[in-house]
């Protein structure tokens, strides 16, 4: 109500395409803290109880001829499999359950958003940078244990000319630390830009009265295509954590 | 015809940083027409190198979303 009032003043028309990835309260409207059930916690729920339902419970009946929710279980893992295997190599297979992990999450946590009326979780840059940082500090660690110093080797490019060397390794290093903040972003900024087109295009539909049936039809093809991003964005942040992982199994050019 | 100036120069900033998207439409446009290209001539080795195209496309889009994300710190943070 007080949007609308706000709209009438204004005189512009009513579209509030951000307002859907507000964090509130599920109960009541107190202030947030950190044990407050907010909209974000049962949509993180979802993703989880989604993730467990198909990996876990479809898993469950082992049977040889697979049933449906088990046979599409079988092909994620197996997709995952085969990238890990094919990107970072045999010895990536002991990282296996986490990358998996990290796959199933962000599908799920992607998908479910797409509902009407739910709230992305992975619209958020606190979510995503959690996930993307935490991988960092977690595959830094990897390259020096298994490595120790020989891990500076990523960054020194020992086929350039001798005196480009230092000037490659700043950039190289800069580089590196944008690794992190280009990961989170780039799933963010895909979520939430196209959740914002969906809904402004929602807001043209709620303006033109019998026309409305054009931004509808928008919506529809939006919406297809959001189908397809939210899983090429899950695929792409995993492919990625792939390749950091190759960099810090095998460093050097 | 009233309003703060700094508001104006937010959102003309903004608009501004938009452009920088089509940059990005150039890239991932340039990376999977080159794929295309080099898929038809050589199809059975297409389907191993599509991981490859994913993360080319990932890389060139990146500088896409960070001038969307300039545009919305113009509106929305600053």
């Amino acid at each position: 109500m007080a949007d609308d009032a706000k709209a009438a003043e204004t005189g512009g028309t009513n579209i509030h395409p951000m307002d859907q990835f507000v964090v509130e309260p599920l109960f009541g409207d107190g202030a947030l803290h950190w044990y407050t059930i907010s909209n974000a916690t049962l949509w993180f729920g979802m993703a989880i109880l989604a993730t467990t339902g198909l990996l876990v419970l479809a898993q469950s009946g082992r049977s040889l001829v697979p049933t449906r929710g088990q046979s599409v279980a079988e092909m994620i893992y197996g997709f995952v499999y085969k990238m890990v295997e094919d990107i970072v190599g045999k010895d990536g297979l002991a990282y296996f359950p986490y990358i998996l992990a990290i796959f199933m999450f962000t599908l799920t946590a992607n998908v479910i958003g797409l509902l009407p009326m739910s709230f992305t979780t992975t619209s958020h840059l606190a979510v995503t940078g959690t996930l993307a940082f935490g991988l960092f500090f977690i595959i830094t660690l990897i390259g020096f244990m298994k490595n120790g110093l020989g891990y500076f080797k990523l960054l020194w490019v020992s086929s350039a000319p001798a005196i480009l060397r230092p000037i490659l390794f700043l950039i190289e290093l800069i580089s590196y630390f944008v690794r992190p903040v280009s990961h989170s972003i780039r799933l963010m900024g895909n979520m939430m830009a196209g959740h914002a087109v969906i809904k402004v295009f929602a807001g043209f539909a709620g303006a033109m009265g019998v026309g409305a049936v054009f931004p509808i039809i928008g919506i529809m093809a939006v919406y297809g295509l959001e189908m397809l991003v939210t899983v090429i964005q899950a695929y792409v942040f995993t492919i990625l954590t792939c390749v950091y992982l190759k960099d810090a199994l095998h460093p050097g050019h | 015809m009233e309003g703060d100036i700094e508001v104006m120069g937010k959102l003309i900033g903004a608009g501004l940083a938009c452009t920088g998207m089509g940059g990005a439409a150039v890239g991932v446009g340039h990376v999977v027409g080159n794929f295309l290209a080099g898929a038809l001539r050589n199809p059975a080795a297409a389907p191993g190198q599509t991981a490859t195209m994913f993360i080319g496309i990932a890389f060139s889009e990146a500088l896409g979303i960070f001038s969307f994300l300039v545009a919305l710190l113009l509106m929305f943070a600053l």
